[in-house]
């Protein structure tokens, strides 16, 4: 039997440390130890099936209880990629976020902004055979947090990406293009390196938007490629 | 050449895409041996992390139409996690080796800016001795970090420490 190619570890400083002390919460859920590197095997080049008639489409976000929600209607839609420029196709994307107003409809936020019985903030599709997906959902506000004094998280939604292998795993935030709030928010910062974290950054894109209904933001995903690193060529 | 999109934290708000349900990877009516896992997880001052996702992913049996190989349960006020699933086979490693039955364990929560992978094996598997993840472990007290227990019948329980005492085995994945 043939080894299973394994992926490529991420690019240099592309991915965020788990112990950045600016983001408070990290102090004492970071591992001391060094994380034990080793030869992926077929537990991490394979991943979950989800058979879609078992994990039903929510790609509209903006009507709840038969309403439309409070906010700025908009339309979230991309591609899912790998490394190595191959679409994802069939794979689950979940998307969860606060209300236009800044507040998650979720017992344990108590921030003093209305909830919107129009708007729960939960979504979930598989993408098409080319790797593309598209949700519409209302601009999510900015909240207070903890953190430091005076922190506010920018605008943002909240994704969950499978791929075809358990090591693809992706969890992440996509913002908002010209957010004040970025260059002062830790999480978004942890990154180190600045272009990396700028693919974060949605783009507004006037093809996307629908005449009269909602804008629309483009956003672009790309999963860790297989095989050993290609040459650069350039 | 794209490089893969940063990870950002899950969030404490999360649940908004938790469906308990999920948590028994046999509800869609696969057939095997069905065991029950649990666990806690628990910060480097040994206070349980309450908004903790728990992830479990399986390569044995194989996921099809009725077996999702995939599960995701939250950690309640103490910290703990519990899962429905197939108890997994032995699966095959690199080259000719053979890995121990184990299940892949993802954990994410707030304060954690990327996701934790590890591992979760069975005590008293005489596979577990020629496992070569296991083997790449020297300490065997750390070892002993990724290898549940029995508690009761089909039952296994496994702690995941973040940081510090007992802090478990976590993959640079
Ligand atoms: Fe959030």
């Amino acid at each position: 039997m043939n080894d299973p190619l394994p992926f490529r570890p991420a690019a240099k400083g592309t991915q965020p440390l788990h112990d950045t002390p600016a983001y408070g919460s990290t102090s004492k859920r970071h591992p001391n130890a060094p994380l034990l590197a080793f030869a992926h095997t077929l537990t991490e080049t394979t991943g979950p099936r989800f058979a879609p008639a078992h994990f039903p489409a929510l790609a509209d976000l903006s009507v709840a209880r038969g309403k439309s929600a409070l906010g700025e209607r908009i339309i979230v839609a991309g591609r899912v990629m790998d490394e190595d420029g191959r679409a994802v196709p069939n794979t689950m994307v979940e998307i969860w976020q606060a209300n236009a107003a800044g507040r998650y409809d979720h017992p344990n936020d108590q921030h003093d902004a209305p909830l919107d019985p129009h708007f729960h903030g939960e979504g979930r599709v598989f993408t098409d055979a080319e790797g593309r997906y598209r949700f519409t959902t209302i601009k999510p506000g900015a909240y207070p947090w903890r953190n430091h004094p005076n922190a506010w998280r920018p605008n943002h939604i909240h994704f969950s990406l499978f791929g075809t292998g358990f090591a693809q795993r992706l969890i992440t935030q996509m913002y908002f293009p010209g957010d004040p709030l970025l260059e002062r928010d830790p999480i978004f910062l942890a990154i180190p390196e600045r272009a990396a974290r700028e693919r974060l950054i949605a783009r507004f894109d006037l093809g996307l938007t629908e005449p009269e209904w909602a804008l629309g933001y483009r956003f672009d995903f790309v999963l860790r490629g297989r095989g050993a690193t290609p040459m650069e060529n350039t | 050449m794209p490089q893969a999109t940063s990870q950002q934290t899950i969030g404490p708000y999360w649940h908004l895409i938790l469906h308990p349900e999920w948590a028994d990877l046999t509800r869609f009516g696969a057939a095997g041996e069905q065991i029950t896992l649990t666990g806690r997880v628990i910060d480097g001052e040994g206070a349980p992390i309450m908004d903790a996702a728990v992830e479990i992913w399986q390569a044995d049996p194989p996921a099809d139409a009725h077996f999702p190989g995939f599960g995701r349960a939250p950690a309640d006020d103490a910290g703990r996690f519990r899962f429905v699933t197939l108890k997994p086979g032995p699966v095959p490693g690199r080259g000719n080796a053979w890995q121990a039955p184990h299940l892949a364990l993802a954990i994410h929560a707030r304060g954690l800016l990327r996701p934790l992978f590890t591992r979760l094996y069975f005590a008293g598997d005489p596979r577990n001795e020629a496992d070569p993840l296991l083997g790449a472990i020297a300490d065997p007290a750390r070892r002993a970090t990724l290898i549940a227990t029995p508690t009761a019948a089909a039952t296994w329980h496994l702690d995941i420490r973040l940081q510090g005492a007992g802090e478990t085995v976590f993959f640079d994945f």
